[in-house]
């Protein structure tokens, strides 16, 4: 009895020892494994990240290209003249009086065989809800009932302040969104999971509503519809892709235009519009400020409440032909920025000096005197007085921005105006915004928070700052806030706190990248303000799918981008490569591919580690890099006749060469002449160093199917050469 | 200099350098390249060294195939050749270093086969050792 059971003991001993042995070496491997598809993950992230902000970058290449332009090229004729006056002169923003005549979409006949929901105004909250509906079902809403939402839209935001300000004692809680980027099916998730707005349900949607995505325009409708329905519960701040001039190069016009062939126009002509009535922020209770992008060391919310938001038309500073060569004459006096040396096309993103400018706001307090306090005060109120003194604010801000809204304002300006000799009709009519204006907007709508203290120029993305944890922190006691909501980045769980959990950055389009690369996310601010996040992901494949599987899905369409950024460069590359293969060996060591291809791509990603995914072969550890160069080019395109290096090219610059096609074709026709085709590739391709003839050019051009005489469709030429996405292609549902 | 960060765990890195400590091998290597009052990162400075002597040293080598089969059959001595689904949770979730919930849930996603709600150990390494490559 004795022995066996110690005998017995022994052995459930040795067993249990065993089986605690065996399961720490099946945990230590399953977590090594997922450690790796992590890193996978992180690695992936990088790729997107990377890519979309050299992106963004490109719009530096293009202000050179254009200032190249000024620089060399003195127009022969009338028509060379036009053709470049068309990209430098600023096209009007539509004044009061012009307004008045859109309202002639009453004219605009609906047809019985229209299926399509049907509005009338006033809205009432079941329209609202059955547009919702009636989008998911994809039905598409009739051009006279859109300008007629969005001229109806345009008159309510025309009364709001810059900061509007909303208070949890009326609705229970509150909703954040972030950016939707056209994505309506997340749109319809977050309604579906968190509830259709109501008195009780307040929401802020915070900005990029539109661009990328394949349903902005049905977005936007959802939104200005329910903020006609419930104007004290539903509030939304603009964001930096509420813009025009934005619209062009991401994708909203193209949009717009595709789905509304005959009215498309007016559209875009009314949108303008109203974007730039959007509020710029929304403050809760006081305490929480919500704003798309951030904040900058400058950022002075008392001047936001006050300026005249309408006149910041885009955020793409504008700048005349004649403005500069007046300032070229004073070049030599002034101690000038580099925002008054080169011209630039009135599309384009001034590069803005930072804190040194001197370009100083002068202190323009005339309209202080006389108002009681619209900016948070530093002493804690009980709720009831805090709703009536928030009220009694807001009033005061209606009643100026109602007094606003029908006098054009001409303010004084801090730049030299255009001398009498050379003073046009046109511009005396213009409201422009002073640069401290227009900096202090462009620093909300594009700023992103950084780890490390302090303030810096966001070069990245070409506007606005990076702004560290002590400028938040200097922002929040300034105005006695709490926190801080802002959108405008991509994160990969939807959200991420920063700076101490003083800012939130919230992110509301899933799957933004690619199928599975990330989740979206909305907070909600009870009475308390303590923030409660909600995380969800629209496509429902993606839940079946294992980490791994979403993993791999989005890597592969990572490393395609990539490898098509890679055979954008391989001529570029090539030399590269020559340099480290001094014996003309053929052959180099990865180190030296991986230092190559990064000199070359400035992308920062990790080369070693994606170094399996990119180089199959390899030959005594070392890369045969003609053959890797060629393999590149192999899977890129089918156009084997068409000169590869002209094809490099225009991978290259697609970005911008799909931008300056929209820009020429300034009635938004989608057709732009022969002639006008040929003119912008020979400049563009003598400033970029692309050596091609031009009888490969017209080679290229009647390649393509034309469908008028002398005119290119400029979406047929785009995607022939797959330089744009198929539209259809991107936000649909997987099959899988 | 790249301006995207993000937050990665020193364990991720560690991993994905090839070793496969297990979790007591990790935090007695973290608490080597930790800071005196721990702040929650680690700098790189102190973290070279220590990872390159590792990593010389061929220290937490990852684990053969043929082992990790082995290791499957201790749990199943009747060498059925898969383990039950309850089997699997009450092994990895109260056995050794135990797995929490979104580990043991992120496991069964890919290791179970529905029909039969158990896991088949061999093919199960087969596909996540092909995976990895």
């Amino acid at each position: 009895m004795g022995s066996g059971t110690s005998t017995q003991h022994h052995f459930a001993f040795q067993n249990a020892e065993k089986a605690f042995k065996a399961a720490v070496l099946i945990q230590r491997w399953y977590r090594r494994y997922m450690a790796r598809l992590e890193m996978r993950r992180h690695c992936t992230w990088s790729i997107f990240q990377s890519i979309e902000y050299a992106g963004q970058q490109d719009q530096v290449k293009l202000h050179n290209f254009f200032s190249y332009l000024v620089d060399h090229f003195t127009p022969n004729n009338h028509n060379e003249r036009d053709f470049l006056n068309r990209m430098f002169t600023e096209e009007r923003s539509p004044q009061d009086s012009e307004m008045e005549n859109c309202r002639d979409y009453e004219s605009i006949e609906v047809p019985d065989s229209y299926t399509g929901p049907r509005l009338s105004f006033p809205l009432l909250p079941d329209h609202a809800t059955a547009l919702v509906e009636a989008f998911r079902v994809k039905q598409r809403l009739h051009a006279r009932y859109v300008l007629n939402l969005l001229y109806e839209a345009r008159k309510h935001l025309v009364q709001l302040p810059n900061i509007n300000r909303v208070s949890t004692c009326y609705s229970e809680e509150i909703t954040v969104c972030g950016d939707l980027h056209g994505q309506l099916d997340d749109l319809i998730f977050i309604f579906y999971k968190n509830g259709l707005p109501s008195p009780e349900r307040a929401y802020v949607f915070n900005g990029d509503f539109v661009d990328r995505g394949k349903d902005s325009v049905e977005i936007l409708m959802v939104l200005f519809a329910f903020m006609l329905v419930y104007p004290k519960e539903f509030h939304l701040n603009r964001g930096n892709h509420e813009d025009h001039m934005v619209n062009l190069r991401y994708g909203f016009t193209k949009e717009v235009m595709h789905k509304y062939k005959t009215h498309g126009k007016k559209i875009l002509k009314l949108l303008q519009d109203v974007f730039c009535w959007l509020p710029l922020a929304t403050l809760v209770d006081e305490k929480v400020l919500i704003l798309h992008g951030g904040v900058s060391d400058m950022t002075d919310l008392e001047f936001l409440a006050k300026l005249d938001r309408h006149k910041i038309v885009s955020t793409m500073r504008c700048k005349t032909r004649k403005e500069h060569k007046k300032q070229a004459e004073e070049k030599g006096k002034a101690n000038q920025t580099s925002s008054a040396g080169t011209p630039s096309p009135w599309f384009l993103p001034q590069s803005h000096s930072l804190p040194t400018s001197p370009l100083r706001p002068s202190t323009q307090k005339a309209h202080r005197a006389g108002r009681s306090s619209s900016v948070p005060c530093g002493v804690p109120l009980d709720p009831k007085e805090l709703s009536h003194r928030v009220r009694h604010s807001v009033d005061l801000e209606l009643e100026r921005c109602r007094q606003q809204a029908g006098f054009p304002v001409i303010k004084e300006k801090e730049e030299p105006l255009p001398s009498a000799s050379e003073a046009d009709p046109e511009a005396e009519g213009r409201r422009e915004p002073t640069q401290e204006e227009w900096r202090q907007v462009v620093d909300i709508l594009w700023s992103d928070p950084m780890a490390q203290e302090g303030c810096k120029a966001n070069t990245i993305r070409g506007g606005g700052c990076y702004f560290g944890p002590n400028v938040t922190e200097r922002l929040l006691q300034k105005y006695n806030l709490q926190f801080l909501i802002r959108s405008h980045e991509c994160k990969p769980e939807g959200y991420e706190f920063c700076h101490s959990r003083k800012v939130l950055t919230i992110f509301s389009a899933s799957n933004y990248y690619e199928v599975g690369s990330n989740r979206g996310a909305y907070v909600k601010l009870g009475p308390a303000l303590t923030p409660h996040i909600v995380q969800f992901q629209a496509n429902k494949a993606t839940h079946t799918l294992t980490m791994r599987q979403r993993i791999s899905r989005v890597g592969e369409s990572a490393l395609r981008a990539l490898r098509e950024k890679l055979f954008a460069h391989s001529s570029d590359l090539l030399v590269e490569f020559k340099k480290h293969d001094k014996d003309k060996t053929g052959l180099i060591t990865l180190s030296d591919w991986a230092a190559a291809v990064e000199s070359v791509l400035h992308l920062g990603l990790p080369w070693r580690m994606l170094r399996p995914q990119l180089v199959s072969s390899l030959t005594d550890n070392k890369l045969e890099y003609k053959s890797w160069l060629k393999n590149l080019a192999k899977e890129q395109f089918s156009h084997e006749n068409i000169q590869s290096s002209l094809l490099e090219a225009l991978y290259r610059n697609r970005s911008n060469l799909e931008t300056i096609f929209r820009i020429i074709d300034s009635d938004h026709s989608g057709f732009i002449s022969l002639d006008e085709f040929r003119q912008t590739w020979k400049l563009f391709s003598s400033h970029m160093n692309i050596d091609v003839t031009d009888d490969c050019i017209c080679d290229l051009a009647r390649s393509i199917d034309f469908n008028k005489d002398g005119h290119i469709d400029i979406n047929e030429f785009l995607e022939a050469f797959r330089l744009v996405e198929q539209s259809c292609s991107k936000g649909y549902a997987s099959d899988c | 200099m790249s301006q995207i960060i993000q937050w990665i765990e020193i364990g991720t890195i560690i991993r994905s350098l090839g070793c496969c400590p297990s979790e007591g091998e990790l935090h007695d290597l973290i608490a080597e390249v930790e800071e005196e009052e721990p702040t929650g990162y680690i700098r790189f400075e102190k973290f070279l060294p220590v990872m390159t002597e590792v990593l010389l040293e061929r220290r937490y080598r990852p684990i053969p195939e043929d082992i990790l089969h082995r290791a499957f059959e201790v749990l199943d001595p009747a060498k059925r050749g898969f383990l039950s689904k309850e089997e699997l949770i009450k092994y990895m979730t109260e056995v050794g270093e135990r797995f929490s919930q979104e580990e043991m849930e992120e496991m069964l996603s890919a290791a179970i086969d529905p029909e039969s709600n158990s896991i088949h150990y061999k093919d199960y390494i087969t596909m996540m050792v092909v995976d990895e490559n």
